[in-house]
């Protein structure tokens, strides 16, 4: 089951060409582009593993382009997802987050229901991958 | 010839020119900076020999980027860092580069100071200048023969590489005085045979220094008195003499200490000053400078 999570992801993926191209509108606005990465694809799982630092003061996408070439290097069956921060006073947050590499086989979730008091149900999602442990799961 | 290229095609260098928009920057050149006949040809030269390979590039003719990378020689002050900040618009403009920044670096900037330190710096400061031009200063400094475990040398390495290997990413300036820059390129041969073109900035003329001095007063709002412009004169054939000279630098900190003065000078006045006053430097305001005369006094850098 495909993961859909920010921008772009009801799309097919990115090429690298596109990619690059929305970095550069992301450094051509002044954000600060950054990549995270992690093999837990539980929507409610918001904080990722960063992949170095923020890069502030980047003029051109070719050298983020290559951060991400390092860090698919490194993490190529986890999830590496793409996000810009906006500095602006009053905005100082993220403006756009886009997923940039997806395992090759997502497994999915399972629903799980629980019935408690008054027959009311309790539901969980369980992602199938999060059975194993960290770093063996896809 | 390529076959896409139909015979009779005539191509309107004149209108490339003028697309292109290097105009501004090149006229620039010229009336901003006083002086540097040499270096101003160069840059023309380059800018025509850009054209002609972006116009070769488009009909196929050639079709690997071109070595971009350069060396400015000369001594200091006399406008290396200025050119390289118009050599990245021309190239900005001609579109071989396609940011346009320049990062100016020296070796502070790219070596480490302990061991694992010097790569991730360099790598740090390639990333900024990708798509632009990294201007190193005093480069000769990178290298030290004297010390053989100095980190120099891992920079070093990593700066051929990328000169080598991203050409269309980036452009490197190296600047540095010209006997010392000539012992560094012939202790690292990979440098000069990776740098395709060298210009060499000649020191000003005392009478380009007055000019310059002129220029820099009235961007301040400030001018000169018919005596004081004479004064000047003469201080910048004695400044000349003194150690540490450093051309157009020398000229402008001599200019800040001419303002001080005169700031003293109308603050001594009692009573009220012509609002003219205030944007007059008379020849008193130079006069004291310690380069007249006092010989036996010792000299400092700010003399």
């Amino acid at each position: 089951m495909r993961v859909t999570q920010g921008c772009f992801s009801f799309l097919p993926d990115l090429t690298d060409e596109q990619i690059s191209r929305q970095v550069q509108y992301c450094l051509d606005n002044g954000w600060a582009v950054s990549f995270e990465y992690t093999d837990d694809p539980h929507p409610r799982n918001t904080y990722w593993e960063m992949w170095g630092h923020p890069m502030f003061d980047i003029r051109d996408a070719k050298a983020v382009m290559g951060e991400l070439e390092q860090c698919r290097l490194m993490h190529g069956d986890c999830y590496i997802r793409l996000c810009a921060f906006d500095s602006t006073h009053t905005w100082e947050s993220l403006r756009i987050s886009f997923i940039v590499q997806r395992p090759a086989n997502e497994p999915g979730f399972m629903l799980t229901r629980q019935e408690t008091g008054g027959r009311n149900i309790r539901y969980e999602t369980r992602a199938y991958v999060a059975e194993k442990p960290e770093g063996t799961r896809y | 010839m390529p076959d896409s290229v139909p015979p009779d095609t005539l191509i309107d260098l004149r209108a490339e020119f003028a697309g292109a928009g290097l105009e501004p920057y090149l006229n620039g050149l010229d009336q901003d900076l006083v002086g540097l006949k040499p270096v101003k040809s160069r840059i023309r030269e380059i800018a025509a020999l850009l054209l002609i390979e972006r116009v070769r590039q488009r009909l196929g003719y050639s079709t690997e980027a071109p070595t971009l990378h350069m060396s400015f020689t000369g001594n200091p002050g006399t406008g290396k860092t200025t050119v390289a900040l118009r050599m990245a618009g021309i190239l900005k403009a001609l579109g071989f580069v396609r940011q346009g920044q320049l990062i100016s670096v020296t070796r502070d900037d790219l070596v480490g100071q302990y061991i694992g330190h010097t790569a991730p710096k360099t790598k740090e400061i390639l990333k900024k200048a990708i798509g632009g031009v990294l201007f190193i200063d005093e480069a000769y400094y990178l290298y030290r023969p004297d010390n053989e475990r100095d980190y120099g040398q891992e920079a070093i390495e990593i700066l051929l590489q990328v000169m080598e290997n991203q050409r269309e990413d980036l452009v490197v300036i190296l600047a540095g005085y010209a006997d010392r820059m000539e012992d560094f390129f012939t202790l690292n041969p990979g440098f000069r045979s990776r740098i395709a073109h060298h210009i060499d900035f000649p020191d000003y003329e005392d009478a380009e220094l007055l000019q310059i001095s002129e220029t820099m007063l009235t961007r301040q709002n400030y001018r000169f008195s018919p005596a004081a412009r004479e004064a000047m004169r003469d201080y910048i054939q004695h400044r000349r003499q003194q150690p540490y000279f450093s051309n157009a630098r020398s000229i402008r900190n001599a200019l800040d200490r001419a303002r001080l003065r005169q700031a003293g000078r109308l603050m001594a006045i009692d009573g009220p000053v012509a609002p003219e006053a205030l944007m007059l430097i008379e020849p008193p305001d130079i006069l004291a400078s310690r380069v007249f005369g006092k010989t036996s006094e010792p000299q400092t850098k700010d003399a």
